[in-house]
């Protein structure tokens, strides 16, 4: 039998060789054919799902209740020490210092990762903006939003803060920083359907121990974290409420 | 059981008055008119049994309420009462999550040392094999312009 492994499509393009070398790793350890499919967007990710034609992700927070509720899949594990915080950054040229000064009708730029656009929406929302009363410029990806903030194409960007982390200090330099989020407790899951539940203790356990060889740890490093830590079911249905209580 | 508020935690002038919390457990409050700004970026995070008793806090709610993680757990939630919210915007959280839909809105809540601080809030009920088990709460940073309206619109509301 064959399964097939996908990934949030808002991965790190850095990691794409990453997740590949994941899924090889995967493969030999459970001794399972699994296909690795990535998929343009969320929404053909999405449809994927529903025609349950997906086995193993690495989850978007924001399709954890879909995910867990309506399709039976069960967390196994998370990165260690990684949560998904944004930033909301403008031009450094730009005299607003504070969300509350920002005003209605601004140009805010945001890819695609929705709970990222969650989290940057209600820092926003302090400053009394919602989705209607500003213009939302969707970019394919954050580099876009920079470029789009520097040539003042867009008054507003919404990161990923680790994406905005990672931009060279040049970069950085030409960008100011308004609020960073703060949260710690909503983050990316690595999931298996109902099909997998049997070896959901088997599988948890290969993943929680990768970081003790070192072949293990060179694929936990070019995916960008050190070590998995496992998730708890009460701790995904903790996740999903408080996701369920920040959708606007 | 939810004690007094103490004297000797309260900074600043303070007024004086007894709520009648859930309609007849009285409690003493002492508050102030100092406000702690909500903080940029952060959320506060909470939950409670059925009964509104409280189960789990993140770091950010012990912060602004000034309470030890140690004295929250296991305190009735309306320990944050404070008493310029009108009881019906209580009775209207209940309402709604008892139907089991989401509730929000914009709350003053009371912290140890007599002050207050603003949030937007939004409860859900937490729902596990079909059956409500408890409830969270999760509060952000309510625009200014949200808060000066329920500044005028609350005392009308007792």
């Amino acid at each position: 039998m064959s399964y097939t492994f996908t990934v949030s499509p808002d991965f790190s393009p850095n990691y794409l060789a990453g997740w590949y070398i994941f899924n090889t790793w995967l493969q030999i350890q459970t001794g399972e054919a699994i296909h690795f499919e990535l998929y343009d967007d969320f929404q053909a990710q999405r449809t994927a799902i529903q025609a349950n034609q997906i086995d193993l992700i690495y989850a978007n927070p924001f399709d954890a209740a879909m995910l867990v509720r309506e399709k039976g899949f069960l967390p196994l594990v998370k990165a260690e020490g990684i949560s998904d915080e944004a930033i909301i950054a403008v031009n450094a040229n730009n005299p607003v210092e504070d969300v509350a000064q920002l005003s209605t009708g601004i140009r805010v730029a945001v890819t695609e990762d929705p709970d990222v656009h969650m989290i940057g929406m209600i820092m926003l929302e302090a400053g009394d903006l919602d989705a209607s009363n500003i213009q939302t410029c969707f970019c394919n990806n954050h580099i876009l939003i920079v470029k789009n903030l520097i040539q003042d194409k867009v008054d507003v960007g919404i990161f990923l803060a680790k994406a905005f982390d990672d931009l060279s200090n040049l970069t950085k330099k030409q960008l100011k920083i308004l609020v960073r989020s703060q949260i710690s407790v909503i983050h990316h899951s690595l999931m298996i359907s109902p099909k997998l539940a049997e070896r959901r203790t088997e599988i948890q356990a290969l993943l929680l121990s990768m970081n003790n060889d070192d072949k293990g740890k060179n694929v936990l490093n070019s995916l960008g974290f050190n070590a998995w830590a496992k998730v708890e079911d009460e701790e995904m249905e903790f996740m999903i409420d408080l996701m369920d209580t920040l959708i606007i | 059981m939810l004690q007094d508020m103490q004297l000797e935690n309260i900074v600043g002038e303070y007024k004086e008055v007894t709520l009648n919390l859930y309609g007849s457990i009285p409690r003493k409050i002492y508050y102030t008119d100092i406000e702690t700004p909500y903080p940029d970026g952060k959320l506060i995070v909470s939950t409670t049994d059925k009964a509104g008793i409280i189960t789990h806090v993140n770091q950010s709610f012990v912060e602004m309420s000034g309470y030890r993680e140690e004295e929250l757990i296991n305190a009735p939630h309306s320990i944050l009462r404070h008493p310029d919210m009108p009881a019906v915007a209580f009775k209207d959280l209940w309402d709604t999550v008892n139907k089991g839909a989401k509730w929000q809105g914009i709350v003053k809540n009371l912290r140890k040392d007599g002050g207050y601080y603003w949030v937007k809030a939004t409860v859900i009920p937490n729902i596990r094999n079909g059956q409500v088990v408890g409830y969270t709460s999760v509060r952000r940073k309510p625009s200014r312009t949200k808060v000066n309206e329920c500044i005028q619109l609350y005392p009308t509301l007792f």
